[in-house]
């Protein structure tokens, strides 16, 4: 069995990254350009990592899915930014924002990782001023910051509602000039379908242009995927559409171990489901719960009143609100963590207490704000999300509440990685959301762009270095290897194998079903008896996807069913490893919550005498089961506590 | 409700591209006007006819990869909006809709409403950054910056670099594009070090891909989903002149 | 020479070739304007000729017609490219979400263009390659100065062409509109405090000048 080995250095948490990075080994000017690297996804870990290898004189090959590195979906973050920079002075420091985030994370996550990602968080905003990434000023000229959800200090730093594209445009702008030098080739429209393996180490991949259909082979001397999450899988997510767990997948299915897979993150301000027709959830940024307060009715004949529509939010008098946020979390209240968020609201929505038509919404209210700070500083800073909620619910959240519900929006879980960010496939290093990550069971809002660019900035183009230092020996690898030409047949079986069921069923409508069978019992709450159930729906749906799957058009030339059948044929074994991850893990903490496993008040119950381990599991063949290596968690530096977010 | 729908089709870049005709029925006007795109698709993949291509990522309105020319307008008839955010009650009952691709020579037809937006990356590799590595920065506060140039600087980095200011103009200029960007940097103290450079670089590039010339129509301002001011234009005519005079 | 330089640097010079035009148009009907005042037609003669013979102002009348050929080469040039940028169309084209005028610039252009022609036909050829104007007579004494004013109160005569003169001056009118602040924009001097207010000055600008024009003739026909 292989043992699972983290790799964290030694010696006391605050000086382990200093340690590694100055015993790590480097690679000579001269013998760089001799070494290529492939990175796929140029999302904020895929753009800044392929930009800084470039800068540091390695060859680039870079692949994106859309037309441009400039559209993957890390533009769509609109919050924020953390770092442990202190401009406020309001007692942050590097040792507080890794507490907050293991705390956040519900204590599951690594104590090494999380602290160097708050220890080269600083950097990060130094570098992209830099960059001339426009964040937002304060009068005199200096930075300003904004507080979020788990937090008691002011860290963020944002760009309007924009920082997630503001910032990716910074490491889009960074790759650009790498492009224009010439040591990074760039490679659009093109999706990955398969790492390629020599001597058990990656060393290329083979990817499907989507224009011409084509396969084509890429070989380097190491790999890194930065492919994003896979909330996909649930269908209706805040997702992108071309978001998928493919990549990640097939880097399972060739000894990549997959980390936490049932951590998924429930966004707890998005814009309701409002029909079945719907391709998408919109999210409306966390932000929005520093000014606004969350309620629903407190009687339930107003909640049916609503629901029906007879009676409207603004006519239901103060006394008869419940502000159930503020209620059960008094030092929190609308702040806390997106996951206690998520939760709260679907509990008073299971009551009965939900709002809109479909009774599966509560009201995120600005009245006090406004009358408060006036209607210009909440058109100054919450505009465009107000216009955007508009545009979409048709109607003014500056007159009527808003209406918001959780919707799925991020994937802890991933590829298990080491310190070094190497999963258990040498060679094969994953970055961002693609990797299990920093954030435990559950991610504070404004990290997932701090460690999207601490990984491509700052850690990868070190520990990447350190394992391509012995690698200089070996030449550019040709891709017409037996190894390329049986993984390459392997992709093209599978596709074949799409196009000979012409079944009747549009790939989309076993999409949909597996994203009910997902949210109902992998969802916001999850249970043994369902979970068990999900997993075997799940296999009968895959099954029946086999059978019945329609796949229109041809092989060659653009064919967007093809794409979509690809990506759900792995969703519908992912989902059910997530299942199986959830099954396993009998206890409730941070996303994952268990009905089983809570207190009397209703909040999650950890189990930390059995359950303080990364779940790490090994493809073992289809339809067999993968089997679970545990990755202990140890806390030498925190203590480990019952998350509290009633009283500060 | 229902819809009449005209569609350019076209089959690959050098093909010759027709508009096909398809009603819609039933659609919802809380709909967006890509789900009804996907829900004429699925009707299409049913009847085993090939699905209308069309580029769409995100559908929230912050990609830029959402395009289509609408009964006359990039991003169809609503105002600061992309296409993935408009809705289907911005139509009418019975309406005809005529969906057509960008059209613009350095924007090559792909297939039916897909086209090729490369040149856009190549405008921005060609000075649309500040060149620096990563590392060895100064601290982020160690340069104070003015609260009005940085809103201003944010305004114009807002662009999506979706291209409908190309398709809307009647010259297929893309100088709201680069001059967005162009701007973006004029306007901060980390962005002046090669202010000259750039400018000259970037414009460069989009005459050599055959954009064509701005005559201050402004109707990429008033298509522009994102509300970049054409003050940028000027902005970036100014920092041309100063360059080429210096 | 045009094709090579960039689209800015040909749009700075078309811009500051329109704007010397532009001065030139003031300048112009402040000499048209005299007509008006004088029945005798002095002062207009006294300036025309002034304007003819003045050795600094010759020179300066070849800039002018420098300021004419590049502003008109270059729009031509622009306008070809811009034709080459879409070389297919589209089905529906956008009606309202551009200003006005600036649709037109290349038609109202090549309509002044015609009508300059006509104009110098009618005038300077006549004044400067035909010398076919007659002597200026004031009072039954001769001037030695060529009777330019003769010249536009017969041609005001003729209804057609008071008609045609109209029908030109409103187009150049379409034409300054888009073209006053147009070329502030393209020489960069954007502010969002003065933009606002160059517009306005440009609408009262080609208003001011296609009125002044059109009144010439109104006048010079109606009161002959």
């Amino acid at each position: 069995m292989t043992k699972l080995d983290s790799k964290i250095p030694a010696g006391p948490l605050a000086e382990k990254w200093t340690n590694y990075k100055a015993h790590q080994n480097l690679v000579n000017p001269a013998n760089k350009r001799k070494i290529d690297v492939i990175v796929v996804g140029t999302g904020l870990a895929g753009g800044a990592a392929a930009a800084s290898l470039s800068e540091l004189g390695f060859n680039v090959k870079v692949f994106c899915i859309q037309d441009s590195p400039r559209r993957a979906h890390s533009i769509a973050a609109q919050g924020g930014i953390n770092a442990a920079k202190n401009y406020p002075n309001d007692g942050d420091s590097i040792y507080r924002l890794f507490y907050d985030t293991v705390k956040g994370g519900d204590y599951r996550a690594r104590e090494a990782n999380v602290y160097r990602l708050a220890e080269v968080s600083n950097n990060i905003i130094d570098q992209c001023v830099a960059q001339g990434v426009p964040f937002a000023r304060e009068y005199g000229g200096l930075l300003d910051n904004r507080s979020f959800g788990g937090a008691l200090v002011s860290r963020t730093f944002y760009a309007r509602g924009q920082t997630g594209q503001q910032l990716l445009l910074g490491a889009y702008s960074a790759l650009s000039k790498e492009i224009n030098n010439g040591s990074v080739e760039m490679y659009t429209r093109r999706e990955m379908m398969d790492v390629v393996k020599i001597d058990g180490k990656a060393r290329g991949i083979i990817v499907r242009d989507l224009v011409t259909g084509k396969l084509e082979r890429y070989g380097a001397h190491a790999v890194l995927l930065a492919t994003g999450g896979y909330g996909n899988v649930f269908f209706l997510s805040t997702n992108a559409m071309t978001s998928n767990g493919s990549a990640a997948w097939k880097a399972y299915k060739r000894g990549a171990f997959f980390g936490d897979p049932s951590f998924v993150q429930i966004h707890p301000t998005c814009i309701p489901v409002h029909g079945d027709y719907q391709s998408k959830l919109t999210l409306m940024s966390e932000s929005l719960r520093n000014d606004g307060r969350i309620w629903v009715p407190k009687k339930k004949e107003d909640a049916e009143a609503i629901q029906k529509g007879t009676l409207s939010p603004v006519n239901i008098p103060e006394e008869d609100r419940d502000y159930y946020l503020e209620r059960r979390y008094p030092a929190f209240g609308n702040l806390v963590p997106r996951d206690v968020a998520s939760r709260a609201a679907k509990e008073r929505c299971d009551e009965g207490y939900g709002v809109g038509n479909t009774g599966l919404a509560v009201y995120l209210d600005f009245k006090d704000a406004i009358n408060r700070l006036g209607k210009n500083v909440i058109e100054a800073r919450y505009g465009n999300l107000f216009q955007m909620y508009e545009k979409i619910v048709d109607e003014n959240p500056y007159q009527t509440p808003m209406m918001i519900y959780p919707a799925i929006h991020y994937t802890m879980g991933g590829i298990w990685v080491d310190y070094e960010l190497q999963s258990t496939v040498p060679g094969l290093f994953v970055g961002g959301e693609a990797n299990f990550s920093d954030h435990g069971a559950n991610r504070l809002g404004a990290s997932a762009l701090m460690q999207g660019l601490s990984d491509g900035y700052f850690v990868l183009p070190y520990t990447m270095q350190n394992y391509l230092a012995d690698q200089i020996g070996i030449p550019h690898f040709p891709t017409d290897t037996p190894e390329f030409n049986e993984t390459e047949k392997d992709v093209q079986d599978t596709i074949d194998k799409l196009f000979a069921v012409k079944g009747n069923t549009s790939v989309d409508t076993f999409h949909k079903k597996l994203g009910l069978i997902m949210w109902d019992f992998v969802g916001m709450a999850r249970n043994k008896e369902g979970l068990e159930k999900a997993i075997v729906e799940i296999q009968g749906l895959r099954k029946e996807f086999w059978q019945n799957v329609s796949v229109p058009g041809e092989q060659t030339g653009m064919n967007v069913e093809l794409e979509k059948a690809l990506r759900v044929a792995d969703f519908l074994e992912l989902g059910e490893l997530m299942a199986r991850d959830a099954l396993n893990r009998n206890e409730s903490c941070g996303g994952h919550f268990r009905d089983e496993y809570k207190t009397e008040e209703g909040e999650a119950m950890r189990d930390d005498s059995n359950f303080m381990f990364v779940s790490a599991w090994e493809y073992k063949g289809v339809d067999k089961e993968p089997v679970l290596h545990k990755e202990p968690l140890i806390y030498e530096n925190i203590e480990v506590k019952q998350r509290n977010y009633k009283t500060a | 409700m229902d819809l009449k729908l005209k569609i350019w089709r076209q089959p690959g870049p050098d093909a010759e591209g027709k508009f096909v005709h398809y009603p819609v029925h039933n659609i919802s006007k809380d709909a967006s006007f890509l789900e009804m795109m996907d829900i004429l698709n699925e009707e299409l993949v049913a009847n085993g006819e090939e699905p209308v291509a069309f580029d769409h990522d995100c559908r929230e309105g912050i990609c830029g990869m959402c395009s289509l020319y609408i009964n006359g307008h990039p991003h169809g008839p609503d105002d600061s909006i992309t296409t993935c955010q408009l809705h289907m009650r911005k139509f009418k009952d019975g309406e005809t809709v005529v969906i057509e691709p960008w059209r613009a020579k350095p924007f090559p037809i792909i297939k039916d409403l897909m086209v090729d937006r490369t040149a856009f990356d190549e405008i921005i590799q060609a000075g649309g950054y500040v060149s620096i590595n990563t590392g060895g920065v100064p601290d982020a506060n160690a340069i104070p910056i003015k609260k009005e140039n940085a809103d201003l600087a944010m305004d114009a980095a807002a662009c999506i670099g979706c291209g409908a200011c190309v398709a809307a103009c009647k010259n297929a200029s893309a100088m709201l594009f680069v001059s967005a960007k162009v701007s973006q940097f004029a306007l901060l103290p980390q962005g002046k070090v090669e202010a000259k450079r750039r400018v000259e670089n970037m414009v460069a590039k989009m005459d050599d891909l055959g954009f064509g010339n701005c005559t201050n129509t402004y109707a990429c301002e008033a298509e522009c989903p994102k509300d970049i001011s054409v003050a940028n234009i000027a902005r970036m005519n100014r920092e041309f002149f100063v360059a080429k005079i210096s | 020479m045009s094709v090579m330089y960039s689209s800015i640097t040909k749009k700075i010079w078309m811009s500051l070739m329109g704007l010397f035009l532009m001065i030139f148009l003031v300048v112009h009907l402040g000499i048209n304007l005299l007509l008006l005042f004088d029945p005798t037609r002095e002062l207009f003669n006294v300036v025309a000729h002034f304007m003819g013979t003045n050795p600094i102002i010759q020179i300066f009348q070849w800039v002018l017609f420098a300021g004419f050929a590049i502003h008109i080469v270059l729009g031509i040039t622009l306008q070809i490219q811009n034709w080459i940028a879409r070389p297919k169309g589209y089905k529906v084209k956008a009606s309202s979400e551009d200003t006005f005028f600036s649709r037109y610039m290349i038609h109202t252009g090549i309509i002044i263009m015609i009508f300059l022609i006509i104009h110098f036909a009618n005038f300077f050829f006549k004044a400067k390659i035909f010398h076919s104007i007659p002597e200026f007579i004031l009072n039954g004494v001769p001037t030695g100065m060529e009777d330019m004013g003769i010249l536009v109160v017969q041609l005001f005569q003729l209804p057609e062409y008071v008609i045609g003169y109209i029908v030109a001056l409103l187009i150049l009118g379409f034409h300054l509109d888009h073209a006053f602040q147009s070329a502030f924009q393209s020489l960069g001097l954007s502010h969002k405090k003065y933009t606002p207010f160059i517009k306005g000055l440009g609408h009262i600008y080609s208003i001011v000048i296609t009125l002044g024009y059109i009144i010439i003739p109104l006048f010079i026909y109606f009161t002959k």
